[in-house]
């Protein structure tokens, strides 16, 4: 009697635990010799689409490798950044993961979480075939640790070719500063549409970067993220002025709102101008609208000739399983095949410039000359200029902005951001 | 309890398993958390160095902590008082039985049964702070009932946003409170009454001086079970306003985001805090629920 | 109020007393005064149930309460492909925790109130306090501990932690329904020399069945409706639909019809459970009434 008491117990204390381990095996992780499990947060539209076409390249170039989609849905990647982070945590790494190029790997790095891919770049060639400004912000202490797949730029204008000119302005008109922009957003408010569109916090960044690159310019911009540009100082206080001015030209529910909302309200003709990355483009064409005729896309006022950068790339984790497979996956990566098929689906530009481009769009033309002609900057909002920690703060004091419109308490809290940031 | 230990021992047995999961998953991992919260471990990966309190220092340092924490304290007031008023009402009005009363209690009642992830995703639309030609939502609803001055920007007003995140929650537990006001109204003794009015007592001094002192203890309840949901308050937030919206912040939501970045002392430093305030207002009522179960 | 008035769970459904009192403007008055409660509470409902069925053609802030203009069923289909996945996850997992949860709080609640030890009192007080911790206060400690326990992300770990933070509310539940059992049961079988599982299995488990029906519905609602955890310990690709309806509504692409076709899908068991046992759905309320 007694013993079958103490096995009631004992019957009890693991039962929680036994059950739960009969449901457990859908979780992938069952990786065998063949499993390369890609971790992205590549989950709809556009980018499942150039994800997909990866895959179907990938797939052609390794027959006998299967690829796992390991991607994490919701909060533009930072969901999918939270579940990597544990998983790097417990040594469970996938074989391979999504990161922004550029300080966005500075935690990995640290944390001795991926590999550094220096001999493989000598290996297979790919210091000649990426452009050197890309590799340069690559590197880390003369290491590079990832592989990219594809360029954005972030500091593009979106307009609506209709609105404009029944604000009485010329869509092909170019403004040189963003005090001659302030004069067009003014008559398009005047015909009561919302002359700027703009969405939740993320996007306020995104602005916010632009137009530090416009009044600062590409020098002083770079130096915000060294430490030899002054955050506290007056050139930073004129451009968060004017970027508290271009606030006032959005839409008051900003805060409820996501890019694609943005977008969609200058191409429904609700909105004059909208700032966003160029993957917007994919937003027009999903619409039949077509470049120049319907709408225009220009850089950012005052920062004509600068290329606002940001790249994707995949890395080789400390401890991957099949490390094999992930050099597979980066090769195709790499390779212009693989570099054609996604940017082609995602709406972006090889980092590849062997990569045949011909089929591209007509915006994606324009932004392949430039990314080859102009000087280049990494993007603040996407993870290139500083790590996540420091972007956290950014866009916590922009929110905070978003609803108190105070600009000293702006540049305080952007200052001690850069303060925390260097430690 | 005078027994021989041989009767009892088995029941501490089969408790036993409980007590040890409880006593890890609850009480240890706080002693864990607490420790984490001294450190200086603003990483992921630990363990970090003694600092004794310097991140709780941090924490009421800033400005926009000691926001986050107005922001709760004009939530939870917002959101006892939303929904006891309310729920007493809805229950005084049901209390005395009519026709179609089962009705009503579970229309009532029914947002109890959702969950704020997807009731968040209505109040989004409906609390849309855009006004005039663009307004959806409630804003809309106003301005074509011609109530157009009760538009608002809802929960981007710096000041009073966080009440406006109160609203869904009003919605969504005063048909609990009310149920527990039914409860109460329905355990006072029907003697009671007819006593009262005996003596001649009118229909309101009756409530006043005989039935609604008796609700007191389960206004008392409440306030605990309100309150307490009240402080922890996440999901609604997060569904609405999004986790980096600075006018909805509160201490829960500081805590994901410290800890998505990976600052672990600091995320630990605020379940700490949020333990501490919770403690506060549970502790005495336990302690209270105790001694009432010694008295029996 | 506290736990004593608790035991009359299945009883709280208290049939409906007419008093005499109450003239016919006072019952006029009342009935105006709940309707127009009813149509304010019943604001969110309608408009999830005429957007959802919205199109692109009806996005027009000007027709944002009305009916729409042509009825579709895209939205539904859209968040169903989104959502199914979850739902059957979100089944695997609320299944298992909540009918673990009731063996277990059934046990500890009998124990603790008729099968009592010295020191009972304290334990449950004990135990008690773990219903009302915020998680917050645990969270990042557990993430560790889960990590180092090798629990998989997903389901297992939502299925362990439903179950241990399940064990005082469900505690509770049973031992204020066993007070109501005449300790001379006891006493009586104990006389027939029965030991305690005994005790439990021929007196107790026979009258159990209104409180597991209330302790079930309980750890089913609440485990069904979890974000908290959810979010911590599992992702859109292994978590519970509560992910996956806050991705679908907060994805890039802002689709109002889906992410309210995703609500309401959603909330489908909830509500059915809150619908079909809503007697003793209301029964499981009171008896949280020491919790929340």
């Amino acid at each position: 009697m007694g013993h079958k008491r103490r096995a009631w117990g004992a019957a009890l204390a693991a039962m929680a635990l036994l059950a739960t381990s009969a449901c457990g095996g859908d979780d992938g992780g069952d990786g065998g010799g063949s499993d390369v499990e890609v971790f992205t947060w590549w989950a709809s539209g556009s980018e499942k689409a150039g994800l997909d076409a990866l895959v179907a390249v990938f797939d052609e170039q390794n027959p006998d490798l299967k690829f796992i989609n390991g991607s994490v849905a919701g909060g533009a990647g930072k969901d999918a950044k939270n579940v990597l982070a544990s998983r790097l945590q417990q040594e469970d790494p996938p074989d391979t993961f999504q990161a922004h190029a550029g300080a966005e790997l500075t935690d990995y790095i640290n944390n001795g979480q991926i590999q550094d891919l220096t001999s493989m770049y000598d290996e297979e060639g790919w210091n000649d075939v990426f452009p050197e400004t890309l590799i340069e912000r690559l590197k880390q202490d003369g290491k590079i640790y990832s592989v990219p797949s594809n360029i954005h730029r972030a500091n593009v204008v979106w307009a609506n070719n209709a609105v404009l000119t029944d604000a009485g302005l010329d869509p092909k008109a170019k403004y040189a500063s963003l005090d001659e922009w302030f004069a067009a957003l003014d008559k398009v408010k005047a015909k009561g549409k919302v002359a700027l569109s703009i969405a939740t916090d993320w996007t306020q960044v995104h602005l916010l970067e632009t137009v530090l690159l416009a009044d600062l310019g590409e020098e002083a911009y770079n130096g915000l993220w060294d430490g030899s540009t002054d955050w506290s100082g007056d050139e930073v206080k004129a451009a968060l002025e004017d970027y508290s001015k271009l606030l006032s030209y959005t839409n008051e529910d900003r805060q409820s709102l996501d890019w694609p909302d943005a977008t969609q309200m200058v191409i429904d003709g609700e909105a004059g101008f909208n700032v966003m990355g160029d993957w917007a483009v994919a937003a027009f064409d999903e619409n039949q609208k077509t470049l120049d005729t319907d709408y225009v896309a220009f850089p950012v006022p005052g920062t004509e000739g600068v290329f606002d950068f940001l790249a994707d790339s995949f890395t080789l984790p400390v401890g991957a399983p099949n490390e094999d497979g992930t050099k597979a996956w980066l090769q195709t990566v790499a390779s212009p095949e693989g570099q054609e098929a996604f940017n082609a689906a995602k709406g972006s530009i090889p980092a590849n410039t062997e990569a045949d481009t011909s089929a591209f769009g007509p915006y994606q033309q324009t932004a392949i000359e430039d990314y080859a002609s102009d000087q280049i900057v990494s993007s603040l909002a996407h993870g290139a200029a500083v790590p996540i920690s420091w972007l956290t703060d950014v866009t916590s004091a922009v929110a905070k902005f978003s609803a108190n419109g105070d600009v000293d308490e702006l540049q305080g809290d952007l200052a001690d951001a850069a303060e925390k940031a260097a430690g | 309890m005078r027994r021989s230990w041989r009767t009892w021992a088995p029941g501490l047995i089969l408790l036993l398993p409980s007590m040890v999961l409880i006593g890890i998953f609850v009480y240890g991992l706080i002693v864990a958390n607490v420790q984490t919260s001294l450190t200086d471990q603003h990483t992921r990966v630990g363990p970090g160095n003694w600092a004794g309190l310097e991140n709780y220092r941090t924490l009421f340092g800033d400005e926009d902590f000691r926001y986050g924490l107005r922001n709760l304290l004009y939530y939870t007031l917002a959101f006892l008082a939303g929904t006891l008023l309310i729920g007493f009402v809805w229950a005084w009005l049901l209390e005395r039985g009519l026709w179609g009363e089962g009705f009503f209690r579970a229309v009532y009642l029914f947002p109890m049964a959702v969950s704020f992830i997807a009731s968040g995703v209505v109040w989004r639309w409906l609390l849309n702070s855009a006004e005039g030609d663009r307004a959806t939502g409630l804003n809309r609803g106003f301005d074509s009932l011609h109530l157009g001055f009760l538009s608002n920007e809802w929960w981007s007003n710096e000041r009073w946003g966080i009440l406006a995140i109160a609203v869904p929650a009003v919605w969504q537990l005063a048909g609990y409170v009310m149920a527990l006001f039914l409860a109460g109204f329905r355990g006072i003794p029907e003697e009671l009454r007819e006593a009262a009015r005996m003596d001649g007592a009118s229909e309101w001094k009756l409530y006043r001086h005989v039935i609604f002192p008796q609700l007191s203890p389960v206004a008392l309840s409440a306030i605990i079970i309100v309150g307490h949901m009240s402080l922890k308050v996440f999901d609604l937030i997060v569904a609405i306003a999004g986790d980096t919206n600075y006018t909805t912040k509160v201490p829960a939501i500081d805590l994901w985001t410290e800890y998505s970045r990976g600052d672990y002392a600091i995320s630990s430093a605020i379940g700490t805090v949020l333990l501490v305030i919770v403690a506060v207002l549970i502790v005495p009522y336990l302690v209270y629920t105790f001694r009432q179960e010694r008295r029996r | 109020m506290t736990t004593e008035t608790l035991p009359d769970v299945p009883k709280t459904h208290t049939p409906v007393r007419r008093h005499k009192s109450g003239s016919i403007i006072s019952l006029i008055l009342r009935y105006a005064l709940l309707v127009f409660f009813l149509f304010v509470v019943l604001i969110p409902a309608y408009v999830l149930f005429i957007t959802s069925f919205k199109g692109p053609g009806d996005a027009t802030p000007s027709r944002a309460w009305l009916f729409p203009q042509e009825w579709t069923t895209d939205g539904w289909k859209s968040a169903w492909d989104t959502l199914s996945p979850a739902l059957w996850r979100t089944f695997a997992m609320v299944i298992p925790a909540s009918i673990i949860s009731a063996v277990i709080g059934s046990l500890n609640g009998f124990v603790l109130s008729r099968w009592r030890f010295p020191g009972a009192d304290i334990v449950f007080t004990l135990i008690l306090f773990g219903m009302f911790i915020p998680y917050q206060a645990v969270l990042v400690p557990l993430v560790s501990l889960m990590g180092d326990l090798q629990i998989d992300k997903g389901v297992p770990s939502l299925i362990v932690l439903h179950v241990v933070y399940g064990i005082p509310i469900t505690t509770l539940i049973f031992r204020n329904y066993y007070s109501s059992v005449p300790q001379d049961l006891v006493e009586a079988a104990r006389v027939d020399g029965a030991g305690m599982l005994r005790t439990y299995g021929w007196i107790f488990l026979p009258l159990s069945a209104p409180a597991f029906v209330v302790v079930l519905i309980w750890q089913f609602t609440s485990a069904w409706n979890d974000y908290l955890f959810a979010l911590f310990f599992s992702s859109s690709r292994n978590g519970p639909v509560t992910i996956s309806l806050k991705f679908l509504a907060s994805g890039q692409l802002q689709d109002y019809s889906a992410s309210m076709a995703g609500a309401l899908i959603a909330s489908v068991p909830t509500l059915i459970v809150y619908v079909v046992l809503g007697r003793w759905f209301v029964g499981g309320l009171m008896a949280g009434s020491v919790k929340g």
